[in-house]
């Protein structure tokens, strides 16, 4: 199986769904002569020419609206955002206009959008560049929000979002971008949007996780099979909606968790996750569960204060710990 | 009474216009029933009246192809009978009734008829107007020849989405018609207090390079004349452009308006300028209707809109379990 970087990943799923459908086309800042900002649409303009690789102004809200408006009379856009952290401008389009249209019609609208573009804390990029918008969207009824963490992931679940007919705010990480994996290069290589994936098998603690924060969880669990605790790694994949089905399963068998991410604490995906684990199988328990989150701070510009704030396999082992009372 | 500025050279034929003084009159009724709806506690949230305003939609829609498309805000009534929404579907999303034009989730604000290619009244000020851009350049990008007609008032020309989807808008030459419904009034903020400029096609159309025309508003034939230029250029391909319509709303921004930042000379004064009135002495001076036709054409409109009502007071509620459909096409699953 061919061993290509997630932003190849991505760079495929986007051209083999071009490929067999004219009314996907993708539009935003510097995607096409400048071959993408971080060069995800690299060869995309000259591959599909101007009609459908569509340089903007630098006008979020507006092009995520002219988006929205070609969704709701039947082409499948997608909106590129430079990093997510700019996707704040287009807030209002997002939320009001993708996530509403459709239920304020009574359903005579469908609106299969693609937000796309990446996030995190990337590295010395400060407080408004740095944004993990996750929760923000996860919260909204009407968007499903996709983070894949893999090459492999981003390539099937980009496809199947592309696929879907309803608006989905796929966000990539900055920092996985360079990651190599095996993807295949079957065409119709589609995965579930909603699918959970347990990326380790384990017996003693479920971790829940996502994004970038799979790697430092793995590496984590490494660690800690080497102090013969058997760590079980779940990737979310999508944080919305929630596969409550794979997390209830792991937690059953484990009967300990720890959500691992890289966001702030409060009103977050962990919170929601612990939630409503608490209220479905509290009883499985055997231990509150753990959270490994970033310090509830704006991100700072200096690298050393940048890293304290990030969830570390170190910190991840000793949550695990403290759960075993090890 | 002032005087239309088309009357020497009619535009349209004898049928539609008529069928353009019945629409401006099924408009108008609607609204002040509505009104009356709403006072009795059968209409909810905000309801925002279009009286006074009739002629832009009328005459601006009237002069569309059933395959273009419209849009607009949340003043939005005027804008979908004009496009053909049957009055019984507006009046029950009014009452929020499952046989409402949006299954009583939109209300007043939020009309949908998608089959009419009516794209929606937006209930935040200027959200729209990038989707009509949006859908222009999904016309161009298959190769149509269709346009998109898009009303906001004079409040959104302050929103950033407006000024940055103009400048795309002319950017790609889209076949785009911004209507601008200036009535003087952003909310209870006049025009001189929430504008840099008072002409607004320079804000609109000579920033942007696009076309910008002022038109009287009230003048249902003027209004058509204007917008059907825009449509022609738009569907050569030249791109968009900007109508300043210069209207008057009779009554307050929504139904709670106690209308304080203007006077009642004012108010009153721009009901002598009345766009039905003026429609109406105008048909009559060409002979195209008399006083036993337009009182022919006023009771039919009255009951067209009574049996609106009694459609809409009749209908059942939508069933409450409802409130998780029409969310997603794929099946919603409540995060609870």
């Amino acid at each position: 199986m061919p061993v290509i970087q997630y932003r190849e990943a991505l760079n495929q799923a986007m051209s083999e769904e071009m490929e067999r459908d004219d009314r996907v086309f993708l539009m935003g800042e510097e995607v096409a002569e400048y071959n993408g900002a971080y060069k995800v649409s690299q060869g995309m303009l000259d591959r599909f020419g101007p009609r459908r690789i569509i340089d903007t102004p630098i006008s979020e809200e507006g092009f995520a609206g002219i988006g929205i408006g070609a969704a709701m009379v039947g082409l499948r856009p997608i909106i590129e955002f430079m990093t997510f952290s700019f996707s704040l401008v287009a807030f209002d389009q997002i939320v009001n206009n993708a996530a509403n249209i459709r239920y304020m019609s009574g359903g005579q609208f469908s609106l299969p959008i693609v937000f796309r573009g990446n996030s995190g804390m990337a590295g010395s990029l400060a407080a408004t560049h740095s944004h993990r918008p996750e929760a923000w969207y996860a919260h909204v009824p009407g968007l499903t929000v996709v983070m894949p963490a893999t090459p492999a992931d981003a390539k099937g679940l980009l496809k199947s979002s592309i696929r879907s007919d309803d608006p989905i705010v796929f966000i990539e990480h900055e920092n996985l971008l360079g990651e190599r994996g095996e993807v295949p290069d079957d065409p119709e290589f589609l995965i579930p949007i909603g699918q959970a994936e347990i990326k380790r098998p384990g017996s003693d603690v479920t971790i829940i996780t996502y994004s970038r924060s799979l790697l430092t969880s793995l590496k984590a669990a490494e660690k800690l099979a080497d102090e013969g605790i058997d760590c079980e790694v779940v990737d979310l994949r999508t944080i919305r909606p929630l596969d409550m089905e794979t997390l209830v399963a792991s937690v059953t068998k484990t009967h300990r968790a720890v959500i691992v991410e890289e966001n702030w604490p409060y009103c977050g995906i962990g919170a929601g996750i612990a939630d409503r684990l608490y209220r479905s199988i509290f009883d499985e328990l055997d231990a509150p569960i753990g959270r490994v989150f970033t310090k509830d701070a704006p991100v700072p510009y200096n690298r050393t204060m940048e890293l304290a704030m990030l969830p570390s396999v170190e910190g991840v082992v000793a949550e695990v710990k403290s759960l075993l009372n090890r | 009474m002032a005087h239309a500025e088309t009357d020497a050279k009619p535009i349209t034929t004898r049928h539609q216009a008529l069928g353009w003084l019945r629409q401006m009159l099924l408009i108008r009724r609607f609204e002040e029933r509505s009104a009356m709806l709403y006072q009795q506690g059968k209409i909810g949230g905000f309801c925002h009246l279009y009286s006074g305003q009739e002629a832009v939609a009328v005459g601006s829609i009237g002069v569309l192809r059933e395959d273009d498309y419209v849009i607009t805000a949340y003043r939005d009534h005027g804008h979908a009978l004009a496009r053909g929404m049957d009055p019984e579907a507006g009046m029950a999303e009014m009452l929020g009734k499952a046989a409402g034009c949006s299954k009583g989730k939109g209300g007043s604000m939020h009309f949908f008829d998608a089959e009419k290619g009516f794209l929606g009244g937006h209930a935040i000020v200027g959200s729209h107007i990038p989707l009509a851009a949006g859908v222009a350049f999904a016309i161009k990008y298959r190769g149509g020849d269709q346009v998109c007609l898009c009303f906001f008032g004079d409040g959104a020309m302050d929103q950033g989405s407006l000024h940055e989807t103009f400048n795309m808008a002319s950017l790609w030459k889209l076949p785009v018609i911004y209507i601008v419904e200036n009535n003087y009034m952003s909310m209870g903020t006049q025009l001189h207090r929430h504008s840099c400029l008072l002409d607004l096609t320079i804000r609109g159309g000579t920033a942007y390079g696009i076309p910008g025309v002022a038109v009287d508003g009230n003048d249902v034939e003027a209004v058509a004349a204007t917008t059907r230029e825009a449509i022609a250029r738009a569907r050569s391909g030249d791109g968009p452009t900007f109508i300043e319509a210069r209207t008057y709303r009779f009554r307050g921004h929504s139904m709670s308006d106690p209308m304080k930042y203007r006077t009642r000379e004012e108010a009153e004064k721009a009901r002598e300028r009345d766009p039905i009135i003026l429609y109406e002495s105008q048909l009559k001076e060409r002979g195209w209707i008399d006083e036993p036709g337009i009182e022919q054409m006023h009771e039919a409109v009255k009951a067209e809109i009574d049996e609106a009502i009694e459609f809409a007071i009749q209908a059942p509620e939508p069933p409450v379990e409802d409130l998780y459909e029409d969310i997603t096409v794929a099946p919603h699953i409540p995060q609870e």
